[in-house]
């Protein structure tokens, strides 16, 4: 499969506030996504996380370098449309993202921009409303819903543009334990059964090993890239970065500092469950 | 100990005589000793943020009565008044309730209103915005040129400044990283036990509030469901998952070991807990 996104020797610098020094973000960023993955980016605040989203879609345009979007230049204005289409963002305060007063008015906002016949719009918000779990709230205000639920309605706006790949920036920190789950299922769901391709933004280390993939950005530079298993495996890096671990993680490698022998990549926690209990009951 | 906040038999009714009619708190009594950190988890309208606002008397209850100090805040204008300062709430999201032109006199806006004297301000906000972890240099900026966790910490300081005997922080944490979330805790903790003022936090972060608190108040549906110690209230995974909670991985790991029957505690939740247990288990074996 080729690349959703293909960043390529990409610079980017925010231009001076209120007679401030410009704020440099990426100094020749090199980073492919591939068609259908779901990628989790970490990093601390600052790191360029945002910065590199909103060059997905065009809302930052390259200094240097290119950001390319299924083959098409984000600086290319006729293609802008497009391109907006084809990634869709949701981001972290729903409250934020909801514009009418009726669920399915709510997911028919972007079909209604792009032009879609109404037919067509009505089919696209039931099917958007479905793939979320949301299709009985249909006829309900949003104000009235959870957190969970509004950031749900408001995934199910972006799917009702059928874009290609979904960006999400923080979609949970706003949210409880329940509503975190519903998105992280919602998402896994789109990535999996409709092949849409994902890239999760988030603080949560729980959430990150859910995806293919995790890369951990640092001073608009990529520390490390690979499968959670890789990356969270290397607890020391991680830490200088100043990022957790899961527990799961940290148990196992403080266990193996005083000795033992544990599979360092056992990170979920039936993994490390069934881990610590061969391991001690081998001994016994 | 004595009870510093008593909350007694306390409902709150929205919208009371409209379709919307909803009964936010129902009949909810507990009380929190003064010096205590107390966590508050439920899931979104459980509550949690109704009744906070009943503590310094921003809500006036449906019925029942909030005491401070054994009387109730409700007894005349000046105790509601008094109460506004003794109590401090700390929003989610405070940095949006910047206004000030500079970070210095954001946060003596408080101090301010409490008609103090200048020297006693000064004080006041150069204390608080060592407490919150301001930095100093920008205590004559803008608190729009600062960073959002820098601004936190400004809104925080602001409620500080007021000394309150009692701090209610709404999600501190909330959209933190990693790094400043650990780094905001361990100032919450350290302004605690320098000034002996009773905590309390609201979280949805079971980790966050495994870490900090001496006991855990779990609200469902308006109601008190569980009142405890952390590892009282993290025994009972099962019942906080049907009522839309987790428990910290550390607590799911250690019930899962206990399940395939090694001899854990399954109510562990820190890391540290855990470690001891498990190298404890090797030396026994």
């Amino acid at each position: 499969m080729g690349n959703a996104i293909s960043v390529q020797e990409l610079h980017f610098t925010y231009p001076s506030q209120n007679g401030g020094n410009p704020h440099p973000v990426f100094d020749g960023l090199n980073v492919n996504i591939e068609e259908g993955s779901f990628v989790a980016v970490l990093g601390h605040n600052g790191c360029g996380k945002s910065t590199l989203t909103k060059q997905c879609n065009a809302i930052l345009l390259p200094e240097g370098g290119s950001v390319s979007v299924f083959g098409m230049d984000t600086k290319d204005e006729a293609l802008l449309l497009e391109i907006r289409r084809t990634v869709g963002m949701v981001f972290q305060n729903p409250d934020n993202q909801m514009v009418a007063n009726v669920v399915e008015e709510d997911v028919a906002f972007a079909p209604e921009n792009l032009g879609v016949p109404s037919e067509e719009i009505r089919r696209r918000v039931d099917n958007a409303l479905r793939a979320v779990g949301m299709y009985d709230y249909r006829t309900h205000a949003p104000h009235l819903l959870s957190g969970g639920q509004k950031q749900r309605i408001a995934i199910a706006g972006v799917i009702a543009m059928q874009p290609r790949c979904i960006v999400l920036d923080e979609p949970t920190a706003m949210l409880d334990p329940h509503g975190r789950e519903d998105v992280m299922r919602t998402i896994e769901t789109l990535n999996r059964e409709n092949g849409i391709t994902v890239i999760l933004i988030t603080h949560h280390m729980t959430e990150a090993i859910r995806a293919d993939r995790v890369i951990v950005l640092q001073e608009g530079r990529i520390l490390t890239d690979g499968t959670p298993k890789q990356v969270f495996t290397q607890v020391e890096l991680l830490k200088s970065a100043g990022l957790d671990v899961p527990a799961t993680t940290q148990i196992i490698h403080e266990l193996n500092e005083a000795g033992f022998d544990l599979p360092p990549d056992a990170l979920s926690t039936e993994e490390c469950a069934q881990a610590l209990y061969s391991r001690f009951t081998a001994k016994a | 100990m004595a009870a510093i906040i008593e909350v007694r038999d306390l409902c709150h009714t929205y919208s009371v005589g409209t379709p919307f009619e909803h009964d936010a708190i129902k009949h909810m009594d507990f009380a929190v000793e003064k010096g205590e950190f107390l966590g508050v988890i439920g899931h979104t309208g459980s509550g949690k943020s109704t009744l906070i606002q009943h503590l310094n008397g921003l809500l006036k209850p449906t019925c029942g009565d909030v005491l401070l100090g054994g009387e109730s805040i409700w007894k005349d204008k000046q105790t509601t008044r008094r109460a506004r300062f003794r109590v401090g709430l700390v929003f989610q999201y405070p940095e949006y309730q910047l206004f000030e032109d500079t970070v210095f006199r954001d946060i003596a806006f408080g101090p301010k209103n409490m008609g103090l004297s200048e020297p006693e301000i000064k004080e006041r906000v150069l204390r608080a915005a060592d407490f919150a972890g301001v930095n100093p240099a920008s205590l004559d900026k803008s608190p729009f040129d600062l960073s959002g966790g820098q601004k936190r910490r400004v809104a925080i300081a602001g409620v500080i400044a007021m000394e309150p005997e009692i701090v209610v922080f709404d999600e501190p944490t909330a959209g933190l990283d990693p790094a400043a979330r650990s780094s905001l805790l361990e100032n919450i903790g350290a302004y605690q036990k320098a000034t002996g003022a009773t905590v309390l936090m609201v979280s949805h972060s079971m980790d966050d509030v495994a870490m900090m608190a001496d006991r855990l108040l779990v609200l469902n549906e308006g109601q008190i469901e569980m009142l405890g110690t952390p590892a009282q209230v993290f025994e009972n995974a099962e019942r906080l998952q049907q009522i839309g909670l987790t428990v910290p991985q550390v607590t799911s790991l250690f019930l899962r070991l206990h399940e395939l029957g090694l001899p854990v505690d399954p109510a562990t939740y820190t890391v540290e807990g855990a470690l001891k247990q498990l190298l404890r288990l090797k030396g026994g074996a």
